[in-house]
Formats: structure tokens, sequence, C-alpha cells
């Protein structure tokens, strides 16, 4: 039995879910740049992502090439995000966290709403990013559609982690979260290091939204409600408060749900989902901070 | 008495509708290390917040010969001003070394800043060895001596400076008051330091101010304070 094993299908599986982790692994990280700044979860962040993957949309049916929509698209979704922090998180910053989640609650239905006013809901598509051809690697084939959306997905996790660890903009981001206080004490625009955040976050969404629509055959404005959820579990694995550990969590959960899809017989495809969220409890269960996040230290 | 460097006439602060301060007027000169005492909720930590803008104010705040009485903190910071706020300010996820990089936020002359990164962990030996280690896991004493390097790094004209010995052994406390005798005494630094410990404030500083309630009660060179016993009395408690 176990000679007989098909390590090529495993290779495989592993490498589909690594792919869709990839693309949770991006709003994941979104998430997380939003919870460590502003202490709530941004409930809109996939709608968002959404809105954004339709601007990339437009643009391609205006004759812009795939790529050319996807860092047309990043740029404007970072403009965006920081619009949106100022329009609307701005005027809330010394609110109470409920306040801020109702908020990013509201904007989940607002820019829902505008996307279908904008687009009307009909579907729609996107052309592949990637060609469709499989790719042989030491005798295994592969899709090069997933090894491109991993490729892009961790190149733009990894930029962004280059930018907070060696930038000195990023340092003043990553001091404005931890400490807003001392921040302003050392000349830090705390409330602009904010809304840099929203529109970083906007801008990894983006990236998680135009890697999401061009794998479906045809998407429309509930496209990244799932992936939102996917996600936000992955976060909440690895831990909330750790980009890290969103990146970890999100991809561990990718290969996971595929797995359990795969080689568990009775999950099959309806119980994926379930299924790997009973294994997230149970994880939780043992360490509540998630895989790689801190235990919350609660300041006196 | 020459122009000072910070003069501070009639500064009134509140919390919301809770006032704190009700007419400060004090001065510090250039080069002066002066110490503003008082006991809990007299003022003492408001009056800085009042000259780094981190607390609704009014009144005038002059500094080097220009008022700052409307500026932001992150402005006042840029006109040359430190703060080492009360519970010392940590940012605790990021490392030692990142702290004091970030101490110079407001900089620009990156060759300059290098150089006082080396000057200022001369100082503080034990920040040092400990570059790369994340803030938050520090002791006390050297989380108050990173925050004390950190305002350093900003190279300041006048260093404010809350409760230096807040929740310190003694031993921990005398160096850090050592170190910022020497800061004063050898380069000249301005220091405005809040201080609960009465004695040792008046033995590291050139004049002292007493406050209650949000006004100055008392003012005068710390050694004549010190040898006034009806103000150590009645004002100091030792």
């Amino acid at each position: 039995m176990l000679l007989s094993f098909d390590w090529t299908q495993l290779a495989q599986q592993v490498v589909i879910g690594l792919a869709s982790g990839g693309v949770w692994a991006t709003l994941a990280v979104a998430l997380v740049l939003i919870y460590r700044s502003t202490g709530v979860v941004n409930f809109a962040q996939g709608e968002m992502a959404m809105f954004s993957t339709f601007i990339a949309w437009s643009l391609v049916h205006h004759g812009l090439s795939y790529w050319g929509a996807f860092f047309l698209t990043i740029a404007i979704s970072f403009v965006g995000g920081v619009a949106v922090e100022r329009a609307v998180i701005r005027p809330i910053e010394r609110a109470p966290v409920l306040t801020v989640v109702i908020v990013t609650l509201g904007l989940f239905f607002l820019v829902n709403g505008a996307a279908r006013w904008i687009w009307t809901p009909e579907t729609r598509s996107l052309p592949n990013a990637f060609s469709t051809r499989p790719i042989t690697v030491a005798g295994v084939a592969f899709s090069i559609q997933d090894l491109g959306t991993i490729a892009v997905s961790l190149a733009a996790v990894t930029l962004l982690w280059l930018f907070f660890r060696f930038t000195k903009l990023g340092l003043a981001s990553r001091a404005a979260a931890s400490n807003p206080v001392a921040s302003r004490l050392v000349g830090v625009r705390v409330s602009w290091m904010l809304a840099l955040g929203w529109g970083l976050a906007a801008a990894m969404g983006a990236i998680s939204g135009m890697l999401t629509a061009p794998a479906l055959a045809s998407f429309d404005q509930n496209l990244m409600q799932p992936v939102l959820l996917y996600a936000f579990a992955g976060a909440v694995l690895g831990g909330i408060d750790s980009a890290f550990g969103a990146v970890a969590g999100t991809l561990l959960l990718g290969v996971l749900i595929n797995l359990l899809g795969t080689y568990v017989d009775w999950v099959g495809t309806e119980l994926r989902l379930p299924a790997a969220l009973a294994v997230i409890l149970a994880v939780l269960l043992v360490r509540p901070a998630g895989l790689f996040g801190r235990a919350a230290e609660r300041r006196v | 008495m020459a122009e000072a460097l910070l003069e501070l006439e009639d500064v009134r602060a509140r919390y919301g509708p809770v006032a704190a301060l009700h007419g400060v007027s004090l001065s510090v000169g250039e080069g002066e290390l002066v110490a503003v005492l008082g006991a809990n909720g007299a003022g003492k930590t408001t009056t800085l917040r009042a000259v780094s803008g981190t607390v609704r104010r009014s009144g005038r705040i002059a500094f080097a010969g220009r008022s700052v009485a409307r500026d932001s903190p992150e402005a006042v910071v840029r006109a040359g001003i430190a703060h080492v706020p009360e519970g010392r300010g940590t940012l605790t996820e990021l490392s030692v070394r990142e702290n004091l990089r970030i101490g110079a936020y407001v900089r620009r002359d990156r060759g300059a800043v290098a150089e006082d990164e080396r000057r200022v962990l001369g100082y503080f030996p034990q920040l040092e060895e400990r570059g790369r280690q994340r803030a938050g896991t520090l002791s006390g004493g050297e989380q108050q001596m990173l925050a004390l390097a950190r305002a350093l790094m900003l190279r300041p004209r006048l260093l404010l400076l809350d409760e230096p010995s807040l929740g310190l052994a003694p031993l921990v406390v005398a160096s850090i008051f050592g170190i910022v005798r020497a800061l004063n005494e050898e380069e000249g630094l301005a220091v405005l330091v809040v201080e609960q410990n009465a004695a040792l404030a008046l033995e590291a500083s050139s004049r002292a101010y007493v406050l209650e309630v949000g006004r100055v009660a008392v003012e005068g060179p710390s050694a004549e304070l010190r040898r006034d016993e009806s103000v150590r009395k009645s004002y100091l408690g030792y």
C-alpha cells in the first residue's frame, strides 16, 4: 500500500494548496496591517479588494494588458486606501474599537453597493495572468498558473516585509503601531502612518483579488467574500498580530484544505472548509494567540 | 538675565473638563538643568505635556525666541525639544537599535546620526550589547536608559524628562541622574526634569520650581530650596 503511494499527486496537490494559500496570504497580510495599527479586523478588506479587481477589469476592458492593469490597479488601490482612511477612519480615530468595527462593516456594504452600481451585477472575467500550459519539474507536471500565483503572492509579501524592515518610513509605521504616543514624541506623524497602512493594505488586497479572478471562469461582486473568510481563518491560525504568522497560517490552511479534500474520502469537496476550521479550532484551543502570535500584552 | 531658551508664561492646560494647570510660568536658560517638583496631581507631568503639545494648552510658550504654543507634538520635536514621557514610551516591538534610530526620525543628516548613535551608546554601554533585542524585553532601568538615549538621538536643544526615577532601584536611579548631569555639564544640554524624589532632583539641578495644584508655589536656586526647612516640610515632605 505504502509503496504504491502516489508522490506525484501529493506534490501536485501541495502546489495547488499553496497557490490558494498564497492568494489568501496577500489578503491576510492586509488584515494584519490594519489590525496592528488600528486594533480591529477590517471587514471591508475583501470588498475593497473586489472593487480593485473590478477596476482592473475596466482597465483590461479598455485595452490594457493584464499586467499593465495589474500594476496600475495596485497604484490606484493604494491611493484609494489612503483616501478611505482619511475620509472614513480618521474622524473616528479616538472612538472605541467597537465603533471602528461597525464602520468597517458599513464600509463592506458601501463598497459592495458601489461596485454593483458602477459595474452592474453581471458576471465578468479577467484574462489569465499566466500560461495555462503545464510545466514539468522533476517529472511532475504543475500548472504554470499555480506556480505564478505562488511567486507573485510571495513577491508581494516579501516586498512589503522589506519596506517595513529596511526603510525609514517602514520603521516609523511600525513605531506608530507599537506606541502611538511615544512615536509622536519623536516626530512621527502617526495619523498619516495609519493612512499609509490602509493604502498598503488596499494594494495587497488588490493583488489578492487580481490573482483570484483569472482562476475563475467568471466572477461577480461576491468574488472576495470566501477569500476574506479563508484569509481571516489563516491569519487567526498563524496569529493575527503577526504578518509572518498570517502568511504561514494561510499557506498551511491552503495545503491543509486541499489535502483533506483529496485524501480523506468522506471529506470530499463539501466538507473541506468545515474540516479545516475544525483543525484551526483545535490549534487555537492549545495556542490561543495562534501558531506564531504573541499572547496579548495588556498595558495598564 | 539673558533671553531664556524656554519660557512659559501663564500656561493653562486641561484634560477635557478638568483643568490641570492654572497659569504656570517658568523658564529654562541655555544649558541649564531645572527641576519641577510637587505632589502627585500638582501638574508636573502636564507642564511637560504642555510644552511638547501632547495636552490642550493656552498661554505663552516660547522656545529659542519662537512661539511653540500652537505647535503639534510633531512640530515641537522638529524645533529641537525631546520629551521622555512618563512610563518611558518604549517602542516595545522594535529592537533597541530601531528605538534609537526612530529617535532621529526628523533628522536629515544621515552621517551625523550614525556618529551620534555611537556617541549616545558610549553613555549607555548596556544598550550596545542588547542592540538587536526587542526593547520590550529590557528591564525597567534599561528601558529608562533607552528612552533617554532615544531622546538624545534627536540632538535636542532641550530635554524634557518625566520622572526618570519611577519604579527603579536607587543604584539605577543614581546612574541615570549621573548621565543626565554629565550631558548637562559636558554637552551643555538644557534639561527640564520632573521628579517625585525631591532630594535627588534638588541635588542635580541648579534651579527648581515647586508646583501646587497647577500653579508655581515656590521657585528658586536648588541649593536654597534644599536648605529652606519650611519649604522642605510643607512642599517636599522630607
